[in-house]
């Protein structure tokens, strides 16, 4: 099982704003295995989602390659399934019928009962049975979410690609979803590829967590791998030593890659070098000047 | 309490502003314009025409509904004419910057010709007046729908496009199952306002050509100086529009909300 599903090599991509160039992301190099789950951490603005759709072939990079199962990506394709950080859920139809919509489209040498039969089975799956025939309009955030899941889950993807699934949900629903999405993953052996900024989040649910220095010229940092008991109860997950200890290099690693980048970076048009005199300012500087070393 | 509200909002307020237009029609008939018919007056004159509204008492005199009747047929005719051509058009704008490019001007240029002046040319076009008047109301009326549904073609969200990439939908399946119910809500806009425009050329096409309908009827009465005839046109055109404006919006409001 120890197959490369997806591999990225080298791949960069930029952006033309107006008469300027920027580079969303550099020399991006990321391979994910069969049965994985693989987590990119990365703050706003780092070019997560330019990656899923990378990935997924809605764009093309620039430089470097992306193969799926051996194969050059070059278009997009249900065996990539996506959830969209905004469900991206057609308004015009209930619930059955986006996700109708999806099966017809994949399956279409089922009969119509076999197909309708999968259909009411994936509602099932993330518990909407009794909003079936709801428009999404009419539909909580987090429910919609839940029906984008089932959506993309319905097409069998070879891997689930959650761009920022739950960002846009309040902290309770956000609780519930990512139990329900750890437990569809480990029981469909799921590969899947998230996107997200939560660090406690990706600790979770991922197997392995990859940080995303934050852009421009964003890239991979090196892998933390996760090697925590399944099924992963957040309450006493969250005080286990072990995961307080990796959490600790997952987010000082990020917050050292943001300085790098900070040094790095060279300003769009130079800034006059002035300082405020202000003595509360001052002792900030000098604090953050003592942090940096 | 709300039950109140309403009938003040829908009943009285609109009361009280028909009252105001009444007396300044009285006013004016028994000051400036002795011409004028007064309101009891044209009342009078077309009390045979309202209240037996489908009445057939010969080709020039005949029940106001039933003249709005043939106006309505020819203006469908001539609607239809455009939704069926302006559609498409509209689709096909909204899909290609090319043809936006290439098109744009004409049809800015196009807009603003007066039914009046197509009407000629359709004569001359088709010798007949029924092929010259839907002509006109279908040229005249297709560009709200054009404009409007090129628009929602623009409008559609790319994520509902990149949905349909990921399943890999067939052209005709993108077509019909997201960017055809994506562009619905502005489409009917477009639709409703061709209506109105329809609506607006008919009384000028039927007072060219003569034909049977509430334009025609209005400019025979004209002719036979019975100015109350008149009036009862005009407010036969202004609540048949209406009508149609309020059904358009009705449809209209519905897509939206699903």
């Amino acid at each position: 099982m120890d197959e490369h599903l997806l591999v990225m090599r080298g791949v960069s991509k930029e952006f033309v704003q107006g008469d300027r160039r920027v580079e969303v992301l550099a020399d991006i190099n990321l391979t994910i295995h069969t049965g994985e789950f693989v987590a990119i951490v990365g703050s706003s603005g780092s070019g997560k989602s330019t990656l899923v759709s990378l990935i997924t072939g809605l764009q093309k990079p620039d430089t470097g390659t992306v193969e799926f199962a051996g194969k050059r990506v070059t278009e997009p394709g249900p065996e990539r399934g996506v959830v969209f950080q905004n469900y991206s859920l057609l308004p015009w139809l209930t619930v059955t019928d986006n996700i109708a919509l999806a099966v017809n489209s994949v399956f279409p040498q089922w009969s119509k009962a076999e197909r309708r039969k999968y259909v009411d089975g994936f509602i099932q799956m993330v518990n909407l049975s009794h909003a079936a025939h709801k428009r999404p309009s009419e539909l909580s955030g987090g429910m919609r979410q839940r029906v984008s899941l089932a959506r993309t889950l319905a097409m069998k993807p070879k891997l689930l690609l959650l761009d920022e699934p739950l960002s846009a949900l309040d902290a309770l629903t956000r609780a519930v979803l990512q139990q329900e999405i750890a437990r569809i993953c480990s029981d469909e052996r799921i590969t899947a590829l998230m996107i997200t900024n939560d660090i406690d989040e990706a600790l979770l649910l991922a197997d392995r967590v990859i940080p995303l220095t934050p852009g421009p010229n964003a890239t991979l940092g090196p892998s933390f791998v996760v090697d925590l008991p399944r099924p992963r109860d957040p309450e006493v997950l969250f005080h286990s030593n072990e995961f307080r200890e990796l959490r600790a290099r997952v987010t000082t690693h990020l917050l050292e890659m943001r300085q790098t980048t900070r040094a790095s970076a060279k300003p769009a048009r130079p800034l006059p070098d002035v300082l405020p005199r202000h003595d509360l300012r001052r002792s900030l500087i000098r604090t953050s000047s003592k942090l940096d070393g | 309490m709300s039950d109140r509200r309403f009938t003040l909002d829908w009943l009285v307020l609109p009361l009280i502003g028909m009252a105001a237009v009444v007396l300044l029609w009285v006013v004016t008939c028994s000051t400036w314009a002795p011409d004028l018919p007064t309101p009891a007056r044209t009342w009078e004159m077309s009390k045979l025409y309202v209240l037996q509204p489908f009445a057939k008492r010969g080709e020039a005199d005949q029940g106001v509904l039933r003249f709005a009747w043939y106006s309505l047929v020819l203006v469908c005719k001539g609607y239809f004419l455009a939704l069926l051509i302006g559609a498409p058009l509209g689709f096909l704008l909204g899909t290609s910057k090319l043809l936006t490019r290439i098109f744009d001007p004409i049809i800015q240029f196009l807009k603003p010709v007066s039914p009046l002046a197509w009407l000629p040319l359709g004569l001359v076009l088709f010798r007949k007046s029924e092929p010259a008047a839907l002509f006109t109301i279908a040229l005249c009326s297709m560009w709200p729908t054009v404009v409007n549904t090129a628009m929602g073609v623009r409008a559609i969200p790319q994520d509902y496009l990149n949905v349909g990439r990921v399943l890999r939908l067939s052209r005709w399946d993108m077509l019909f199952k997201i960017m055809l119910p994506a562009t619905m809500p502005y489409m009917f806009t477009g639709f409703r306002l061709s209506l109105g425009v329809a609506w607006l050329v008919i009384v000028a096409v039927e007072m060219l050509v003569g034909a049977p309908g509430v334009g025609g009827f209005l400019w025979q009465e004209y002719n036979s100086n019975i100015p109350e005839h008149i009036i009862l046109c005009i407010l036969t055109i202004g609540v048949v529009g209406f009508v149609l404006d309020r059904l358009m919006s009705m449809v209209e409001n519905r897509l939206k909300a699903a």
